[in-house]
């Protein structure tokens, strides 16, 4: 289809708005990641002067060690049970007609509705009933259900994009199901399963409300550690970490994407 | 019911089971879905090493009864045999089929040696010897030296052969293909069904083949089964499809038709006397049965079979030509006309001199060529 022509007047104008837009996005973190290069020890902008140091220091405390530590033992095991839960759901949902079958759907994909802190107060309430306050367990469990939407959607999506003629060609040609599952159906899908994981993985390594309420000192994740040390200090090192922050997460898109595709990442193209 | 006992009847006439029994064997097979029966208690034997084809109308049954044979569907009633064996109960990996896709159905994420082995690997061969079946098959459907391409770096026409000797490689007892042309263009699709005919003739394996396309069913097929609304309408080579159709729709779906308004004469046995206009017609009677002398019948004759009338020969009717339509080879002249059912005959003229010898608006008189014509009792409508 031929593009609309754009007067010159009306394409500057629209360049400009575009970029107002853009940089209004960008503000937030552009101001985060000057202020971390501030020399004083006041979270200040424009800074004075300029140091590497509250990098050596974000890097340096034990609370942001052990919270990014306990971060990763909670995304890790978060995203992959949410995985295995929400493939298989995903699964039966695309592939089974039941009863009932809607109402599951509307209770897996709950968690988009309901507010994090309910969530987090939920599992806090439930934790203290069975005196399981100070573990893990229940950090993981919290965070499985609140990524479990995201990794269904995805591999949803997948398994619908998916060509069933190919598991029906695999099975004229001798492979009983399980092989057809090991041998097609499941390395076409990897792209979704792998975007759905990492989608798990960022939003639970994010995550601040709900963790907030069902973390111990024990068990604290980064974003808790970053919110108690901000309410104590506010030196540059929480914008260190942030930059820290957005530089790992940038690393990983871009690894994902020369793997898989941007597009297969954020689910925005058909997985094929 | 009253349909399905003809229907049986005329199929026993027409392809007396070969031997007794078929390769693959159907016997009394339905199916549903919720409300709408896919296919009605369908009965067919398919003869070793031949080529079926399954020809009807979309929604008439057949890519149903592909599945049923190929096991992806689980009939409702009814018994499938292949090799003698029953099979109805045997799951599509057990059944040692090969299917060719509409689609293809290659698998994006593997090689095109890797498409052609998978079936093989499946059955746990010996490398070396996968290695030797995938180039003896590769070589069979010409496709030498694109091996480490992938489906999406191939032409339809590639990915077809690819498809084809993926189905191929593992020996199938049968061979099932699903429309496999009519994703390509005109003439890919013809050298394709030569090249297809050739290598089916070559291996020797029976094949059931999908089509809507009636040229290509009466080009590629021993012989042919005509369906439409779940059931089988007639069972025949494509000859006697084509010559000898026994049912009103088998008549008017293959092939070009003109059906004229007649009466019928008398019956003698297996013949009947049909007249038209002045003309007068010997037709098979197995399609008018409870029809008396004297009662209006529909006679479909092809396009082939009428000429003009000439001096001494008798005016089946008459038409006044309303558009000619050039093919190239011959030329297709359309005539309106009052003893047509839809008010058009169709008539062909090898060359062109008929655009210049009958303009639009000539009257012409219309006379029966030759004999093969069969008739219908006439529609209540």
């Amino acid at each position: 289809m031929r593009k609309p022509r754009v007067s010159t007047w009306g394409g500057v104008a629209g360049a400009v708005v575009v970029a107002a837009i853009l940089a209004f996005v960008l503000l937030p973190g552009f101001v985060v990641m000057i202020a971390a290069f501030n020399a004083r020890a006041i979270l200040s902008f424009p800074p004075e002067s300029w140091s590497w140091r509250w990098f050596a220091k974000a890097l340096a405390y034990d609370d942001f060690r052990a919270g990014f530590r306990n971060g990763l033992i909670v995304t890790g095991w978060a995203s992959t049970i949410a995985l295995l839960v929400g493939a298989a759901f995903a699964f039966v949902l695309d592939r089974y007609a039941f009863p009932l079958k809607r109402t599951i759907e509307g209770v897996l994909l709950a968690p988009l509705v309901i507010p994090h802190f309910t969530i987090g107060l939920g599992f806090l309430i439930l934790a203290a009933e069975l005196g399981a306050t100070r573990g893990f367990a229940v950090v993981v469990a919290c965070h499985v259900v609140l990524v479990l939407p995201f990794v269904l959607r995805s591999v949803y999506i997948s398994l619908r994009s998916l060509d069933q003629r190919l598991e029906l060609a695999a099975a004229s040609l001798g492979a009983p199901p399980g092989r057809v599952l090991t041998t097609v159906t499941i390395p076409l899908l990897a792209p979704g399963l792998v975007s759905g994981w990492l989608f798990a993985a960022i939003l639970s390594f994010n995550e601040f409300t709900a963790s907030l309420f069902v973390t111990a000192q024990r068990t604290q994740t980064l974003p808790v550690a970053m919110y108690n040390y901000v309410r104590e200090y506010a030196d540059p090192s929480m914008a260190a970490l942030s930059v820290m922050y957005i530089v790992a997460t940038a690393i990983i898109l871009i690894i994902a994407n020369l793997f898989l595709g941007l597009g297969k990442v954020l689910n925005v193209e058909e997985s094929r | 019911m009253k349909n399905r006992a003809e229907t049986s009847g005329i199929e026993q006439k027409s392809a007396p089971p070969a031997g007794g029994q078929g390769f693959v064997r159907l016997e009394g097979v339905s199916k549903r879905f919720g409300d709408v029966v896919a296919l009605h208690e369908a009965t067919l034997d398919v003869r070793r090493g031949e080529i079926l084809t399954l020809l009807g109308p979309s929604g008439g049954g057949k890519t149903t009864l592909l599945n049923l044979v190929a096991g992806f569907l689980l009939p409702d009633s009814g018994a499938i045999h292949i090799a003698g064996q029953p099979v109805t109960e045997v799951p599509p990996y057990r059944r040692e089929i090969g299917v060719l896709f509409q689609n293809y159905a290659l698998f994006p994420h593997m090689s095109v040696a890797a498409n052609v082995a998978y079936g093989l690997r499946m059955r746990r061969l010996p490398r070396p010897e996968i290695a030797r079946k995938v180039a003896e098959t590769l070589a069979l459907v010409r496709l030498v030296g694109l091996e480490n391409r992938t489906p999406r770096q191939l032409s339809g026409g590639q990915q077809q052969r690819v498809a084809l000797a993926r189905a191929l490689a593992i020996s199938p007892k049968v061979l099932l293909l699903d429309e496999p042309f009519s994703a390509l263009d005109k003439n890919l699709r013809g050298s394709m069904q030569l090249e297809l005919k050739e290598i089916q003739r070559k291996l020797g394996v029976t094949t059931i083949f999908v089509t809507h396309d009636q040229s290509e069913a009466l080009s590629l097929s021993d012989r042919i089964v005509v369906l439409s609304e779940g059931r089988i309408r007639q069972v025949g080579t494509p000859g006697e499809i084509y010559r000898r159709p026994t049912e009103r729709f088998v008549a008017s779906f293959v092939g070009d038709v003109n059906v004229l308004r007649a009466r019928l004469e008398e019956v003698d046995g297996e013949a009947a006397q049909i007249a038209i206009g002045a003309a007068k017609l010997a037709v098979p009677a197995g399609t008018l049965r409870g029809c008396a002398p004297g009662a209006p019948v529909e006679l479909f004759i092809r396009p082939e079979q009428l000429r003009l009338a000439e001096t001494g020969d008798e005016t089946a009717c008459e038409g006044v030509v309303s558009a000619h339509s050039y093919q190239g080879g011959h030329v297709d002249l359309h005539l309106a006309s009052e003893a047509a059912v839809s008010g058009r005959i169709l008539m062909r003229w090898p060359g062109t001199e008929a655009i210049a010898r009958w303009p639009v608006g000539t009257r012409i008189a219309v006379a029966c060529a030759g004999t093969e014509a069969v008739a219908f009792p006439a529609s209540p409508s």
